[in-house]
């Protein structure tokens, strides 16, 4: 019987859901609710200087990539049993299709924050 | 009799191979009182409405795993499910889900009995072996206490009817059968995991589920399937990284 | 058993059948949605590093009403995702003596303290 290679996106499945867990509500709250309408934070939250300023730390560079990396894996996954769910036939292709959005999401990320220098 | 009698429709599935193309649905009116069962429901539309309605039981009493059916949509056993919680009705009885239809409420169960279950090799693989001149293998109750409530399952099937990964892909070994591996296991006495991991490894194995986790809330007698299941993702996972770390016993 | 006919009922629809099946399949629903906010927070880091002109273009959408009602969507399901994902946390963990609740408070708990250093943290900057 063929060993599965599952556990290597469930691993990446289930650190990404941790992480989502612990951190995604205030961060989506952060970014996409309150500093857009300057509710409890103020508008220049997320201004170009702060935000350079930031990523100019490799420690914030880190945390961003495992960030855009493991929600993409997690949701990845995730995605791919709905598919399944829904009745669709999942097989190689859609695999290729949602991790290699993830897998390629994780190298721009990593270009992106290299480029922003330090 | 008495004035404590009501009535309630129960609309059954019927389905003769011999007759039949497709299922059809039966009604019948049922005088109940409180204490009656639903399989008591089905045994009075057998004796008294039908008698060609055809359904499994055997103790009435939820340890023998006969009676599982579909009620109102909910796998659940029909002996331990009372009319009363269904007045006025009308309730629907079908057989379990995700597993084809025999007659009427009766499904083949040929897959669970003829391949998942002995798929598990679900018997002791002993630590050591033992002559009957040498005595019982001895277990504490501590240790007897890691694997016991999954060895309570009856094998009534709910969780299979709960499980669309099942129902969606019958290759996957299931709840019942998955959380008898780890029953043995876990079982002090027992040396068998590195056999049992190759299927615990597969596809079939544990990899086909998805945490729905409606196995264990059908449950009737506590096994937890999900659980069983979900935490040998767990070791699965740290066999899959370090195998190559540790010997193996059953390395090919 | 295998000569006798049997009938297979299709599985089309299921999880619209049962309750549970359908708030599990609300639970998976949040999945599309981490893609997408990883997909979005990937377009300002990519701004950012683009320049000033490319980062005013991703703010300007970041501030759209609709980005924002979109963001609102994502945040209801991120933290049904937090609820749901430390529920079925214990059925993950090997046969411990640990009551399942509490290891459900204990992760609720630890996202509650994560997000409110989180916060603490955007607050602090922001002084």
């Amino acid at each position: 019987m063929k060993r599965s290679n599952a556990p290597i996106f469930w691993a990446l499945f289930g650190a990404g859901g941790m992480l989502a867990a612990l951190i995604a509500p205030m961060l989506v709250f952060i970014t996409g609710v309150a500093a857009p309408l300057g509710f409890v934070l103020p508008t220049d939250t997320l201004s170009y200087e702060r935000m350079l300023a930031f990523t100019h730390n490799i420690i914030a560079k880190l945390a961003l990539l495992v960030v855009v990396s493991l929600f993409m894996f997690h949701g990845g996954l995730r995605m791919y049993h709905s598919l399944h769910h829904l009745g669709f036939h999942t097989a190689t292709g859609s695999k290729v299709v949602i991790f290699g959005g993830a897998v390629l999401a994780t190298l721009v990320a990593l270009w992106a924050l290299l480029r922003i220098g330090f | 009799m008495a004035d404590n009698t009501r009535k309630i429709d129960i609309e059954c599935l019927r389905y003769n191979p011999e007759t039949d193309a497709a299922p059809r649905y039966q009604t019948y009116n049922v005088p109940f009182t409180d204490d009656m069962s639903v399989l008591q429901g089905l045994q009075y539309i057998k004796d008294e409405l039908d008698g060609s309605l055809t359904f499994r039981w055997s103790c009435r009493m939820a340890i023998c795993g006969s009676c599982g059916s579909m009620i109102n949509g909910v796998p659940q056993l029909s002996c331990h499910t009372f009319l009363r919680d269904y007045y006025p009705g009308p309730m629907r009885v079908e057989p379990l889900n995700h597993f084809p239809v025999l007659r009427d409420l009766a499904i083949d169960q040929t897959d669970f009995v003829r391949n998942k279950l002995p798929s598990v090799k679900p018997y002791i693989i002993p630590k050591e072996s033992k002559t009957l001149a040498q005595g019982e293998y001895l277990q504490t109750p501590a240790q007897m206490h890691k694997y016991y409530h999954y060895s309570e399952c009856i094998n009534c099937l709910l969780c299979y009817a709960a499980c669309p990964q099942y129902g969606l892909d019958p290759k996957f070994t299931g709840p019942a059968a998955i959380a008898l591996m780890h029953r043995y296991n876990s079982d002090s006495r027992d040396d068998g995991r590195a056999e049992r991991m190759e299927l615990a490894n597969s596809d079939e194995g544990v990899w086909g589920c998805t945490l729905v986790g409606y196995c264990s809330e059908v449950c009737p007698k506590g096994v937890d399937p999900a659980h069983a299941v979900n935490q040998n993702k767990v070791a699965s996972t740290l066999d899959y990284f370090f195998r190559f770390l540790t010997p193996h016993g059953a390395r090919r | 058993m295998s000569s006798v006919k049997t009938y297979v009922r299709p599985m089309a629809g299921w999880w619209r059948k049962n309750p549970f099946f359908v708030r599990y399949m609300i639970r998976e629903a949040s999945a599309p949605l981490f893609y997408l906010y990883a997909l979005w927070l990937l377009a300002g880091i990519v701004a950012l590093a683009l320049g000033p002109v490319a980062y005013a273009t991703w703010w300007a959408i970041a501030t759209n009403p609709l980005m924002i009602l979109l963001n609102l969507v994502v945040l209801v399901f991120a933290v049904y995702h937090t609820w749901t994902w430390f529920s079925v946390l214990p059925k993950t963990t090997p046969d411990i003596d640990v009551e399942p609740g509490t290891l459900v408070t204990g992760g609720v708990i630890a996202a509650i303290v994560v997000c409110a250093a989180l916060f603490a943290f955007a607050w602090g900057v922001t002084r």
